[in-house]
């Protein structure tokens, strides 16, 4: 594992140190607060290095004073800055945008939710939500639609707000956060063991990611080392995750695009991935089976080789032919383009930034589980639109497949488990590469041992803000196909 | 330029036959709701509530009725309590079904409820026929419920051959399909859409969220799923419910197949 470097900063060298940082090419990662004592809370910056081979972290304590707000300097900051202003009560001076952001309009909290011990209800009164005010010559065409926040068929709830006139969108702003649960909460004063149950929760599809982050953040806060076989077996759970994703991924591009039967065969694939987890690991998210110090008990790995060997074949078949329909790739080329420039500067990650051009992949970037064995391949594609994400996913798909049958024909003999036990008063960062892109879990645990703060930074969260800056200026034809092309989930996002 | 259809056609039918006799449901090897053997089951031994994060099992203080009160309306198949348990009071099973009309169903009991459990009004297949058309709102999921509703309609489910179908408007509803716990800001729109369905109008809670809340119910931004909201007529606990489980629930909503689950307990062959 990667050791994270921690370095204390005062308030006022902040805004310089950012900026040093963002010349130096550095990327901040995240921003979250906690409470060491109830009224004293510490500020903690996570920063990536230029090449993506380092992390380290900046601490701040306020001490009552308003924090410099960095959003100016480095953009993906701003949803940061706002959510820990929304749940822990910092305020961030000379904020570009000072508005909430994870509590709707028209939502408060009487004290802040993360300050620790109980917190109340929040009270609610719907309000309008932030859409700017059109005004010029031709304000009188220009419409509202309001799509959501229940939208047609089996889809996650937000709201879409789409300010239009005719086919062409002037301006489009998701409203999310209609499923904040309050998900970081939940594990304060939870067993570090017993969490996992939680991880697995905030974002199902991303459950392996999840549970993997946690529980190396807590192995890294009590110096445990999972057993090589279960770092190894972590990495067959990892890549089978990101295989019926990415299935479910391009069966829904195809939907958007209108190829029915792409949509179907793709649909089926992710099916037939998701019964073959079932019958390895006894749950279609391979839950269950991931805990600190290593895994709870071995999946049944009878056929699976085989079985995968099959589902690869076609597969194959499949992304040749979804290459290969014009229909398709002219729907799909020069769609909902996202330049380099703007992904790294609002912080795109995963298959998203890596369609950008950006070569970066924590899996062989900061290796965890066995990946420092197994040195992923990652594939990076330079046009940015949705047809470099689909050859990304493709690629992707190749290569999982490829690093499970490693797995599976090198897989080192000896035990599953070690003993981890929580220690008092301790801190651990924790990472994976989800489908969907980079993932943090930062815990902190009290002086008995149990959770006391687990900030999540979900690859979803990242992805969402980046993702209106394609279609901004754009049509309402390519929407649907733009936003599929991003593979975004809205629970992880919300959390 | 592939032919699509030509594919589409050689490929044949993936869909499966099941719930007909023979057909393949889809879950080979899924671990399901916990046994629970209360008879073997020691006292002062609270192990099991110990390591229940959703307190599907709680421990009554001092004497009279059971003292282990199990809520698989709560459980989210973790298989914790399974693995804790000293005696084998839990075991694992591949249980799935637990589809119930009533939320006392679900709930652990020596003697369970002989009624038939409350009925659905009996006309309703003179109401609907054998269709039935579902308004889905997610009131703050995980999306593990999410992505096992959208399986429904893929080829090897094909919810369609059932004559079941997802609607976008509520006003064509039948039947409105919630998962999650209810967050503060669902609440009023998930109100609405209730609101706007005609009557007769169903409502099924798909996933413990939606039963009980779970885990990630309660705190400052969520309710405890629809209880209080407004009336259930099928509950559906899982976590989430496998694809399967949700068709025999919405079958069983259609008096199309049984309720197998009464007192917490399945009865008979749950592959009927």
């Amino acid at each position: 594992m990667t050791v994270v470097r921690l370095e204390d900063v005062e308030i006022s060298d902040l805004r310089r140190q950012c900026l040093e940082a963002v010349e130096r090419g550095e990327r901040m990662q995240m921003v979250y607060a906690w409470f060491p004592e109830p009224d004293d809370p510490e500020v903690r910056y996570l920063i990536r290095s230029s090449a993506g081979h380092a992390l380290h972290i900046w601490r701040c304590r306020p001490r009552g004073q308003a924090l410099p707000s960095l959003a100016a300097i480095a953009p993906l900051l701003s949803w940061h800055e706002r959510e820990v202003t929304d749940l822990c009560g910092l305020k961030f001076e000379d904020a570009p945008q000072p508005e909430p952001l994870v509590l709707l309009a028209g939502a408060h909290a009487v004290m802040p939710p993360l300050r620790p011990g109980e917190a109340q209800p929040l009270t609610y009164t719907p309000a309008p939500h932030g859409i700017p005010e059109v005004a010029g010559p031709s304000e009188e065409d220009v419409q509202l639609l309001p799509f959501g926040p229940i939208r047609a068929d089996v889809l996650e709830s937000a709201q879409f707000n789409f300010l239009y006139i005719g086919e062409a969108i002037l301006h489009y702003h998701p409203q999310l956060f209609f499923k904040h649960r309050g998900m970081e909460k939940r594990f304060e004063g939870v067993k570090p063991e017993l969490g996992v149950v939680l991880a697995e929760r905030v974002s199902a599809v991303g459950g392996v990611a999840h549970a993997l982050a946690y529980c190396q953040a807590l192995e890294e806060a009590a110096h445990c080392q999972p057993p090589r076989r279960a770092r190894w077996l972590r990495v067959l759970l990892a890549e089978l995750e990101r295989l019926y994703n990415h299935l479910h991924y391009l069966g829904h591009l195809c939907a958007t695009t209108t190829l029915k039967v792409g949509d179907a065969h793709g649909k089926l694939l992710e099916e037939r991935a998701k019964q073959i987890n079932c019958v390895a690991t006894g749950s279609r998210f391979l839950r269950n089976l991931i805990v600190p110090g290593g895994l709870r008990r071995e999946p049944d790995l009878t056929g699976l080789s085989q079985a995968l060997v099959r589902l690869g074949a076609d597969i194959q078949r499949y992304g040749q032919m979804l290459e290969t329909s014009t229909t398709h790739l002219d729907r799909l080329i020069t769609t909902g383009v996202l330049d380099r420039k703007l992904a790294f500067d609002q912080g795109a990650t995963g298959p998203i930034e890596r369609a950008s051009g950006l070569d970066r992949d924590l899996r062989r970037d900061q290796p965890y589980a066995a990946y420092d064995e197994l040195k992923p391949e990652v594939a990076v594609r330079e046009a940015g639109d949705a047809h470099a994400r689909q050859q990304v996913r493709l690629a992707e798909i190749d290569e999982s497949l490829e690093l499970i049958q490693r797995v599976l024909s090198e897989l080192p003999k000896g035990p599953i488990r070690a003993d981890y036990a929580p220690l008092a008063s301790s801190e651990g960062l924790g990472w994976a590469e989800s489908p969907r892109g980079t993932l943090y879990y930062a815990v902190h645990t009290g002086y008995d041992g149990r959770l006391v703060r687990v900030k999540v930074k979900s690859p979803s969260f990242s992805n969402w803000r980046a993702f209106p800056f394609t279609v901004h200026d754009s049509n309402m034809m390519d929407y649907a196909i733009s936003e599929a092309s991003f593979g975004l989930t809205i629970a992880g996002c919300d959390r | 330029m592939p032919l699509w259809t030509l594919f589409g056609l050689k490929e044949g039918s993936a869909s499966t036959t099941w719930p007909a006799p023979g057909g393949d449901d889809g879950q080979r090897g899924a671990i399901g709701m916990p046994r629970f053997a209360p008879e073997r089951c020691e006292s002062g031994c609270e192990r099991c509530a110990e390591v229940c994060l959703s307190q599907a099992i709680t421990i009554r203080e001092g004497g009279g009725g059971e003292r282990v009160r199990v809520d698989y309306g709560r459980c989210v198949t973790c298989q914790l309590c399974v693995e804790e348990c000293p005696t084998g009071a839990f075991t694992a099973s591949a249980d799935w079904a637990f589809g119930v009309r009533s939320r006392e169903d679900l709930i652990w009991a020596q003697a369970h409820a002989s009624s038939a459990g409350k009925q659905l009004s009996g006309d309703i297949r003179r109401i609907f026929g054998r269709s039935l058309h579902i308004r889905h709102v997610d009131a703050g999921s995980c999306n593990g419920c999410e992505s096992e509703l959208q399986a429904l309609n893929n080829p090897f489910y094909n919810l369609h051959r059932l004559g079941i179908f997802f609607t976008p408007s509520p006003r064509f509803a039948d039947l409105l399909l919630v998962t999650g716990p209810v967050t503060y800001a669902m609440r009023a729109p998930l109100r609405e859409a209730y609101l706007a369905m005609p009557e007769p109008r169903f409502v099924m809670a798909v996933g413990v969220c939606a039963v009980s809340g779970g885990t990630n119910g309660g705190g400052y931004a969520c309710g405890n799923g629809l209880d209080g909201e407004f009336p259930v007529d099928i509950y559906v606990p899982g976590c989430p419910p496998n694809p399967a489980a949700i068709i025999q629930a919405l079958l069983m909503l259609l008096n199309r197949m049984p309720q197998r689950v009464r007192g917490g307990q399945l009865q008979g062959d749950y592959r009927a």
